[in-house]
């Protein structure tokens, strides 16, 4: 018994020491946090559709939505996707910072950039409903 | 550019063509006797949005697009009768963008009547472009046809003068296509008893062209691909034998057929404007007939721009819509089938991938 029963000791104390407790692990969140999490949601949603609808986000005033009215004909189910244009697969936020440094003739934002995050959360939440379809052009 | 391949279809339509792979403007088309009106051209280019960054600066991408139209419509050989630009020449409607468009439009050979787009209107209430062109609607006739130019772009007095706090709020307004904000267009009462006062003097069996900025149609109304008062308008235009109604402000191709009148949208020389049912979250209504445009290659940006011209050598508006880096499209009226087809494209089954839009 005393070997085994120090070894499963020394393992809890470490376990519990990185926050994991067997007995209550499970999280249960309420409808409240559901409800809270959306809200966190759309307010970055919101942002990004300011953004998307922005003079202020390239350098020649033009906005997404000039092109993309509701974000439309972004495909964000699509990618990541062999771009022909670029001769290989890309993802979503590449072909983002594309349009701010052309069309937009702007800077493009850190992948980590959470105005980045931001466009892509409004981009994603106007296409919602779409089956994913990775590769689709 | 100016090669066109309509053997096919015009021998379809019983009109024959006399050395079908010359240039278009050596084709010599022969058409029956009851073909009312004669034989003209006229181009049509439209939806610039220039767009005035301050100072001398505008934005270059859609300088050049209206460039690009206007040096290839002054190759046009024969030289059309006219011209229409079919609206939004500026983007918000300022002095500076109205003068830029019309010093790039100056360079065009030929008359040019103007068709107002709410990009003209919302700043000023059209103010400036009214003391550079004219009247906002108007008529007049040409080789035995009618041509009516509309204001479509008008919206619902209380939107228009109660709701924004200064002319330049209210014209960001509407310049936001998907704006939650805006208000649907409308003809109005006032003009569509001009209008009723005006077709009255014209006999019925005479050809009538309609050109207004909005689609006299309802497409979608969230994009305003819409006109609020188009069946009223429609019904006007109801007793006479043939009708043709050119609207810009969908930046894409779209035709289709109502009973007698027959509907086409031309291009932009700025950028193009997805499908409306690309947007997954609305219903939409584009007219079965159409044959969509290609899907815009974003790194080429005069892809799915363009201008036309329009030909009345066989009685009908055809279309040949010039397309920079795509095949010319054409959308030319079937006697057989009563309503206008792409030439190449109408069967279902000669599409193309880049035609579907999703």
């Amino acid at each position: 018994m005393g070997k085994m029963a120090r070894i499963i000791g020394i393992l809890m104390t470490v376990l519990a020491a990185f926050g994991f407790y067997p007995q209550s692990s499970a999280d249960e969140f309420t409808a409240e946090d559901l409800k809270r999490w959306e809200q966190q949601f759309m307010v970055v949603v919101k942002q990004g559709e300011k953004l998307f609808h922005s003079g202020d986000l390239g350098k020649n005033r033009v906005s997404c939505d000039q092109c993309h009215p509701n974000a439309a004909n972004t495909h964000p189910e699509t990618y990541p996707k062999f771009q022909k244009q670029l001769g290989k697969v890309v993802k979503q936020q590449e072909m983002i910072n594309w349009c701010i440094q052309n069309p937009l003739e702007g800077n493009p934002l850190a992948l980590d950039d959470p105005e980045l995050t931001a466009i892509e959360a409004y981009i994603n939440h106007e296409r919602r409903g779409v089956p994913m379809a990775p590769g689709k052009h | 550019m100016m090669r066109l391949n309509r053997r096919d279809f015009l021998k379809s339509t019983g009109v024959t063509i006399l050395g079908s792979a010359l240039p278009f403007g050596l084709v010599k088309v022969a058409f029956g006797a009851n073909n009312p009106g004669q034989k003209f051209t006229f181009g049509y280019i439209s939806d610039a949005h220039i767009q005035h960054l301050g100072g001398p600066k505008f934005v270059r991408n859609w300088d050049r697009g209206l460039i690009r139209a206007v040096q290839e419509a002054n190759l046009l050989s024969p030289r059309p009768d006219f011209f229409f630009f079919g609206g939004d020449l500026a983007q918000l409607g300022t002095k500076e963008e109205i003068d830029h468009g019309l010093e790039i439009m100056s360079k065009l050979q030929g008359k040019v009547n103007y068709v107002m787009g709410e990009h003209d209107y919302y700043f000023d209430l059209g103010k400036y472009w009214e003391s550079k062109l004219g009247p906002h609607y108007y008529s007049f006739d040409h080789k035995g046809v009618h041509f009516v130019v509309l204001n479509s772009i008008l919206t619902h007095d209380e939107w228009t003068f109660k709701k924004w706090p200064t002319p330049m709020d209210r014209m960001l307004a509407m310049a936001r296509l998907d704006n939650p904000e805006g208000s649907p267009f409308l003809v109005g009462k006032k003009q569509r008893e001009w209008l009723k006062r005006d077709l009255a003097k014209v006999n019925k069996d005479v050809p009538v062209i309609v050109c207004s900025h909005s689609p006299l149609q309802k497409i979608y109304k969230g994009w305003n691909f819409w006109t609020d008062d188009a069946e009223q308008v429609l019904a006007l235009l109801k007793p006479f034998k043939k009708v043709t109604v050119i609207y810009g402000h969908v930046h894409q191709v779209q035709y289709n057929q109502i009973g007698n009148i027959s509907l086409h949208a031309v291009m932009a020389t700025a950028w193009p404007w997805p499908y409306p049912k690309t947007y997954s979250q609305v219903k939409s209504y584009l007219p079965v007939l159409t044959v969509p445009m290609n899907r815009a290659d974003p790194f080429f940006e005069r892809d799915a721009t363009g201008w036309q011209f329009i030909d009345w050598k066989t009685g009908h508006a055809d279309m040949h819509y010039q397309l920079p880096n795509n095949k010319d499209r054409g959308v030319a009226y079937n006697r057989k089938t009563g309503r206008p087809e792409d030439t190449r494209y109408q069967d279902p089954k000669k599409r193309i991938p880049s035609q579907k839009h999703f």
